[in-house]
């Protein structure tokens, strides 16, 4: 790299990066101060430990964002290698839109649009609490759904049509074939839809805030709440913990990535051995 | 067989069709029948003249008054703070995928990380960050003030929801781009080369086209959620520049919910309106030749 790089590219990483580093230093403040750092403390990490009502956010968005994920994968799959074997160009074009919607509409209006929707049944159907931990779920799977199918249908098109044939001929029901031969293949599409999905739902605010009941918050609502008046370091401390989590996973699914390659590399060789 | 293999593709597809449906078409629809309807599901045009007939009055700068066209006014500033935002991320965004993408492999993956970074934390968090640097008190006055530069006044101003938006949506220009570039056959600038072209000649004839779905992309990105955001001008504006996302939640709070429903079916035309003309933009200066 150039030096007139190197520098353009330092100094648009300290822009990205200086906030988030302020706010993990943050998070250790002695004092309530979030532009003087008085001190080193866990003071806000303590605090944090002891708000049931944020804890208890933590725990909705983990619910919801695992019922989400689940659904939409399942689903997602399933709808991908539908749309794989489709045909009609008519009936191709109308699932790409549908989609593609989620993803091209901004998040206020599929949160409207859903809000209205289910505002309008539960006049309907005279449901006392129409907005619920029902409704977001639904919200998330909706937006969740278009993730997993786009991490799935280019593995579908890159995979050989004769493997499954191949199963089929050698005495496998088209169902073992997909289980068999299908399914491995397109494992690493799978699951990078449905981290994409799950980390989605952990981070969405604005459909969820159209479409959360009064009893469940989850924690983007708490803290858009919380920020409406003053924020206390709590915020940061938490995010701080989020952060850490995520490096972790990142860590580990790199680790146990290349592990696996090591260890298919080693069965290759093996298999060479052996002939 | 055929027949068996027609009802298997059927069972995998139908469930995702009906929830498409039932969770994304009917709800469109709804928000056409909530806009042009009262509180008493009576069709009425009410809401849209209401949209482009109030007026409310603002004052000036010297203490006068003037009355404006309250919504439509909205709109234009949402659309000027989103381009000027969408514009700054391209401007700022393309040199720098550019260069992730002639960096090392080893570069590349560290410098992707990076700038993933900030989409790991939530970004109200990432918002409320920008609000306690940009404050009148807040980390950037103190740095200066230890310079000896006189504090500057940000927050609540327009470029204080500029500056949000930038740094909130960034990546989702640079990724696109970047994986765009990334692609680009390294034979193809050879041979630019071969045929008399400069380092300029390839960056403008051969990089920059074959840049361009990228680059839409990540200008759709970018533009749509700095659009429609609600949040950012409510922390970096202080509430004080209303934003069409700020009208449309202002009313679903307010509990106004058909002209809540009448803006976002506007926003959702006009969005949809835009996207079709700037695909057929790059689909003619891509594909279309013409030098």
């Amino acid at each position: 790299m150039k030096t007139t790089s190197k520098v353009y590219t330092a100094i648009i990483l300290v822009f990205l990066l200086a906030p988030i580093a302020i706010l993990l230093v943050f998070s250790f403040n002695d004092s309530k101060s979030l532009s003087v750092f008085s001190g080193f403390s866990l003071r806000w990490y303590r605090e944090l430990f002891q708000d049931e009502a944020t804890l208890r956010s933590v725990k909705n968005t983990v619910v919801l964002a695992v019922s989400a994920m689940a659904i939409s994968t399942v689903m997602g799959t399933a709808a991908a290698v539908g749309m794989h074997r489709l045909r009609g160009r008519w009936m191709q074009r109308a699932f790409d839109t549908v989609t593609d919607l989620p993803m091209t509409n901004p998040d206020i209006i599929t949160g409207i649009s859903l809000m209205l929707m289910f505002v309008f049944a539960g006049r309907l159907f005279g449901w006392q609490r129409s907005l619920s931990f029902w409704t977001m779920l639904a919200a998330h799977v909706t937006f969740c759904l278009p993730y997993v199918i786009l991490q799935v249908l280019p593995r579908l098109r890159q995979m050989d049509p004769a493997l499954p044939e191949a199963a089929m001929d050698l005495g496998c029901t088209p169902f073992r074939a997909f289980c068999k031969a299908t399914l491995p293949e397109l494992a690493p599409g799978i699951l990078t839809g449905a981290i994409m999905a799950f980390s989605m739902s952990l981070d969405d605010f604005v459909i969820s805030y159209f479409t959360a009941g009064n009893g469940f918050q989850t924690l983007p609502i708490r803290i858009y709440s919380m920020t409406k008046k003053t924020v206390t370091p709590k915020m940061y401390a938490l995010s701080t913990i989020i952060f850490f989590v995520i490096l972790a996973l990142l860590l580990v699914s790199n680790l146990t990535d290349e592990d696996a390659a090591q260890k298919r590399t080693k069965r290759k060789s093996n298999t060479k051995k052996e002939h | 067989m055929s027949r068996r293999k027609h009802g298997a593709q059927w069972a995998l597809l139908s469930p995702y069709g009906v929830w498409s449906v039932i969770f994304l078409v009917v709800p469109l629809a709804f928000v056409a029948y909530y806009a042009f309807t009262d509180n008493g599901f009576a069709f009425t045009t009410e809401n849209l003249t209401r949209f482009f007939t109030a007026k409310s009055s603002v004052t000036n700068a010297d203490g006068s008054t003037r009355e404006v066209y309250t919504y439509l006014l909205i709109c234009l500033r949402s659309l000027k703070l989103a381009a000027i935002s969408t514009v700054i991320c391209l401007l700022l965004g393309y040199p720098l995928a550019y260069i992730m993408a002639r960096a090392h492999a080893r570069t590349q993956r560290m410098l992707l990380t990076l700038i993933m970074i900030p989409m790991w934390m939530n970004f109200l968090i990432r918002t409320y960050a920008w609000m306690t640097i940009l404050q009148d008190t807040g980390i950037l006055n103190g740095f200066l003030g230890a310079l000896h530069i006189s504090p500057v006044h940000i927050i609540g101003t327009e470029g204080a929801v500029v500056i949000g938006m930038v740094y909130d949506y960034f990546p989702y220009m640079v990724l696109p781009i970047y994986s765009g570039l990334a692609k680009l056959d390294v034979k193809l600038l050879e041979a630019a080369r071969d045929l008399g072209c400069n380092s300029a000649g390839v960056l403008r004839r051969v990089i920059f086209p074959l840049s361009l779905p990228g680059v839409l992309s990540g200008v759709t990105m970018v533009l749509i959620p700095s659009i429609s955001t609600f949040y950012i001008s409510q922390k970096l504006g202080n509430g004080k520049f209303f934003l069409i996302g700020d009208a449309i939640e202002g009313q679903y709070t307010a509990n106004n919910l058909h002209f809540a429903a009448l803006m976002a079916f506007l926003l959702m035309l006009a969005l949809l309106l835009c996207m079709a003309l700037m695909k057929r933009l790059t689909n003619r200066l891509v594909y279309g030749g013409g030098a």
